[in-house]
């Protein structure tokens, strides 16, 4: 853009002008990614139209969410959450009650078939929704927490305080994930509690991984020495400066990790150390099938609970990825870069 | 008028791989008074930005003093910047990575404005208006500007604080030609009017020789030459200041190049 040498009149024409260039090549990129979607195409007509396509526009979800596997994903995500919330309506019998014939297969009263106790699969398949999904965000969020602050602290203090952290971090990669938290749940008894607290212990070291390095590109950044110049203490300049602008990679790590903290939890259930009988949960059940092998139904449903959920939140840690990634954001839209 | 800073005999010494030293400043003396401009000039990696980074106290020092009022500047650790040494501000080379691209450029503003003392406070809208930026400017991010407007809000920033020596560390230098002259005149004015002294570092010393009282040429972290702008833009004695000078394009139509 060209500037004319002027007074105080131009930067407010520059500004306008860099405004207009931004709508512009907002609508053409909304354009390209909605393909013959848009009513409403470029230069709409009447002002109505405008203000529709601009409210539209605002309320549609940006283009990397947009492709049918991101939708799939999502989805898949929101059903199981609905499922965990509202299962004592959906579920046709209750989870515990051993009210049918032992091993049935599938069949019009019992759609999933029963296990060696006479209870209803699909029910306990349901409920298992309300086990895994609240441990496993609470799995998550925990550790992201925990790992982000004490990679945060890493990164920006360095020397020892890196040391002593870092080296920690070390130690439990230093170990095969699943072994060290089988025996951690081992030393602690075996329950859903410790299963988690277990899982904390080993996921943490890659968000603070993550963190560390993004802390350490940022924190010689210009603007966060000049937040230090106005007096920003070290934890200001953290929290004010560094964290809002190295915190999506960590939520797409979340969002990506998300489906294994389920896997990891199945797993530490299938082999006795997470839910104890009766509860219905997943990997638990799954267990359960593999020791009456040729009653198929027993481990294939909520093996597929356990699938359906890994790949939605895959999907759509993919999609945020993708999408919080300028490079990638541009090439799913098909713009040449 | 407070806010005298005494540099003297400066030495930052950086560490290189294998034990090796390399002396970025290496003995710089000067002062800079209430009110005034220095230019300071010098080619690439004469150690200009390394001053300007040891006078807001980024740098440690491993010799010599700088001394601000009277008292001693420390090297920035982990700790909050003693609140005397406030009142040095500065203004970075690169607007596009000096802003912080997640906040709104008022909260930015308003950071600095915390920071000055009750009775000297300005306002938001007063700087931008010193900057000649729209008072909407406020309520956007850094990434809606262009370079020169987002130099125009790392000097509202700077000011904000109520300094009482601003250090630009080349602050035009990744601007496009036709706004280097206009955005450092504005620098001067906007420091002087809020009576802080400001010390200019550049390169281009047609830009220094408008803006500067005084002028010091630095080479390979030593200050060559100091002096008034129009007798050292006239007169120089320094060879090198004279090949810096001879270095200057000129625009008089007969298409010359500069003399070797």
């Amino acid at each position: 853009m060209a500037k004319p040498p002027g007074g105080a009149s131009d930067s407010r024409l520059e500004l306008e002008a860099d405004a207009a260039a931004t709508a512009v090549y907002d609508e053409v990129q909304d354009d390209r990614a909605g393909g013959s979607g848009g009513s409403a195409g470029p230069g709409g007509s009447g002002a109505s139209g405008v203000s529709f396509s601009a409210l539209r526009n605002r309320l549609r979800l940006p283009p990397t969410f947009r492709r049918p596997m991101a939708i799939i994903g999502m989805s898949i995500i929101v059903l199981w959450f609905l499922v965990a919330i509202f299962v004592p309506w959906i579920a046709p019998y209750d989870p515990l009650a051993q009210q049918f014939d032992r091993l049935q297969a599938p069949n019009a009263v019992n759609w999933f078939g029963t296990d060696s106790l006479g209870r209803d699969v699909l029910s306990r398949t349901l409920y298992g929704a309300r086990i895994s999904l609240p441990l496993a965000l609470i799995l998550v969020v925990a550790s992201a927490i925990i790992g982000s602050v004490l990679g945060a602290v890493a990164g920006y203090f360095g020397r020892a305080v890196d040391e002593i952290i870092m080296r920690f971090s070390d130690l439990v990669f230093a170990f095969p994930t699943i072994i060290l938290a089988m025996i951690v749940t081992a030393a602690l008894g075996p329950s859903l509690t410790n299963a988690v607290i277990a899982l904390l212990l080993v996921s943490w070291p890659s968000y603070a991984r993550v963190m560390r390095s993004m802390v350490l590109g940022a924190r010689s950044r210009e603007y966060v020495v000049a937040g230090r110049l106005l007096g920003f203490s070290p934890f200001t300049s953290l929290r004010r400066d560094i964290l809002p602008n190295v915190a999506a990679p960590v939520l797409v790590l979340a969002t990506l990790d998300f489906g294994n903290a389920i896997l990891l939890l199945s797993g530490l259930s299938f082999l006795g150390l997470g839910a104890t009988p009766p509860t219905p949960e997943w990997g638990a059940m799954v267990a359960d099938g593999v020791q009456q092998f040729s009653d198929w139904w027993l481990a294939a449903f909520p093996g597929l609970a356990i699938f359906t959920v890994v790949v939605a939140f895959n999907l759509v840690g993919d999609a945020l990825r993708d999408s919080l990634d300028p490079r990638t954001a541009g090439a799913v839209q098909g713009v040449k870069i | 008028m407070a806010g005298h800073l005494t540099v003297r005999d400066v030495h930052v010494v950086y560490k290189l791989p294998g034990r090796r030293q390399l002396a970025a400043v290496d003995g710089v003396s000067f002062d800079l008074a209430p009110g005034e401009v220095l230019g300071l000039v010098g080619e690439s990696g004469c150690g200009k930005s390394t001053l300007a980074r040891t006078i807001c106290g980024l740098e440690p020092l491993a010799a010599g003093t700088v001394e601000f009022d009277g008292q001693p500047v420390v090297a920035l650790g982990l700790r909050k910047r003693p609140g005397h040494l406030l009142r040095i501000q500065m203004v970075f080379q690169n607007p596009y990575s000096s802003l912080n691209p997640r906040r709104r450029v008022g909260d930015q503003i308003e950071d600095a404005l915390a920071i000055a003392p009750p009775s000297e406070r300005s306002s938001v809208d007063r700087l931008l208006d010193d900057v000649e930026l729209d008072r909407g400017a406020a309520n956007l991010f850094p990434h809606q500007f262009s370079g020169g407007q987002r130099q125009r809000i790392a000097i509202a920033r700077a000011m904000g604080a109520r300094p009482d020596v601003l250090v630009g560390d080349e602050p035009i230098a990744s601007l496009d030609a036709s706004l280097q002259a206009k955005v450092a005149t504005l620098m001067r004015d906007v420091a002087l009017k809020n009576g802080a002294s400001l010390l200019f570092i550049s390169h281009d010393l047609s830009v220094v020789r408008v803006v500067a009282d005084r002028v010091a040429v630095m080479q390979a972290g030593r200050i060559v030459e100091t002096g008034p702008v129009a007798a050292v833009w006239n007169a120089p004695t320094d060879p090198y200041t004279r090949r810096l000078l001879a270095a200057i394009p000129t625009a008089d139509g007969l298409g010359r190049l500069p003399a070797a």
